[in-house]
């Protein structure tokens, strides 16, 4: 029991441990607290180009680590977060957004959920009119069989 | 009783098509279309790699057409990719530049000491920004450039026999042209 408990502790340590490893990738302060949210807010919607399934806040790799600088750098500044969206777009294409862009070739990506829902939409819409139909001719009277 | 299997068949078959539409489609998994393709090289000016007092600069390769590799002494698929850089360079068909991306200058020195230097210059991108500016994301990468500074082809990873065959020497133009 007592065994238990301390493997326990250990595995709280080493998770927070490894948590404090993983926040140490990016350890940018900003200078103003609004700054700062602007350079996180980017920094995890763009995407790391080197080990794409990752944002560029959360990458180790060193091009990661220069492009969060550049981000860093044009913040700094004072250019817009679009400006800074579009620095990367022009340089690594529509891959680096984790948000698609509403523009004509992604419309699809954007309309695609919303017409799935309407399609949704009607088929349950069919099939609740239909039952009810069911419930309707159910609650009729029954004909009298005849038991009273 | 048709009518019942009819709209679920005819939306498996329409999933089915995007589905195997998306897949054939889709990007070989990892590699980037580089958005620079048609567009014009972006300029740079950096220390040269082997007497960093000097300065070289993309203005100097306007009007010809130029290979860009961009690379690593760290970077081991460079290394397999060697041999045919040097082989580019012997044919003497296109300009063949170096860019060092993220290196220590002595250690990419030494790799070029040890396997030979197939670059007319190499330009030392020590802080990464003009590779950057390349959309450069993982070495090598080779970028093929024409004489009005257009970028028209990139390789993406090992520039290949096959690769230098059917899709740098079909641009360039015909052997004579080039000299050698």
């Amino acid at each position: 029991m007592r065994r238990a408990t301390v493997i326990c502790v250990a595995a709280a340590g080493l998770a927070l441990a490894n948590a404090a490893v993983v926040r140490a990738i990016d350890t940018t302060q900003m200078p103003t607290p609004e700054l700062q949210a602007r350079y996180e807010g980017l920094t995890h919607e763009l995407r790391c180009v080197q080990c794409q399934d990752e944002a560029l806040a959360d990458s180790p790799a060193g091009v990661a680590a220069d492009l969060r600088r550049e981000v860093r750098d044009m913040l700094l500044a004072g250019k817009s977060d679009d400006d800074v969206r579009n620095f990367m777009l022009a340089r690594y294409g529509d891959f680096v957004l984790f948000r698609p862009r509403f523009v004509l070739k992604n419309v699809w990506l954007w309309a695609a959920p919303e017409v799935l829902l309407v399609v949704g939409a009607l088929v349950a819409w069919r099939v609740v009119r239909k039952r009810a139909r069911l419930v309707s001719a159910d609650t009729e009277p029954l004909p009298d069989d005849g038991s009273n | 009783m048709i009518n019942r299997f009819v709209i679920p068949m005819v939306a498996f078959v329409l999933l089915a098509v995007v589905l195997a539409v998306g897949i054939k489609h889709s990007p070989e998994k990892g590699v980037i279309a580089s958005p620079l393709i048609g567009k014009p090289a972006p300029q740079f000016s950096l220390p040269s790699l082997s007497d960093p007092t000097h300065t070289v600069s993309s203005a100097a390769l306007r009007g010809q057409w130029y290979l860009l590799n961009v690379w690593g002494s760290w970077c081991g698929t460079c290394r397999d990719e060697h041999q045919m850089l040097l082989d580019v360079r012997r044919s003497g068909r296109v300009r063949l530049i170096g860019l060092d991306w993220r290196d220590d200058d002595s250690q990419a020195r030494g790799y070029l000491q040890q396997l030979g230097d197939p670059y007319e210059f190499v330009a030392a991108d020590r802080d990464g920004r003009t590779a950057i500016d390349w959309g450069v994301y993982a070495a090598p990468e080779s970028f093929l450039v024409n004489p009005a500074g257009i970028v028209v082809y990139k390789c993406m990873g090992e520039l290949t026999p096959d690769i230098w065959e059917k899709e740098i020497l079909s641009r360039l133009p015909k052997a004579q042209a080039a000299g050698s």
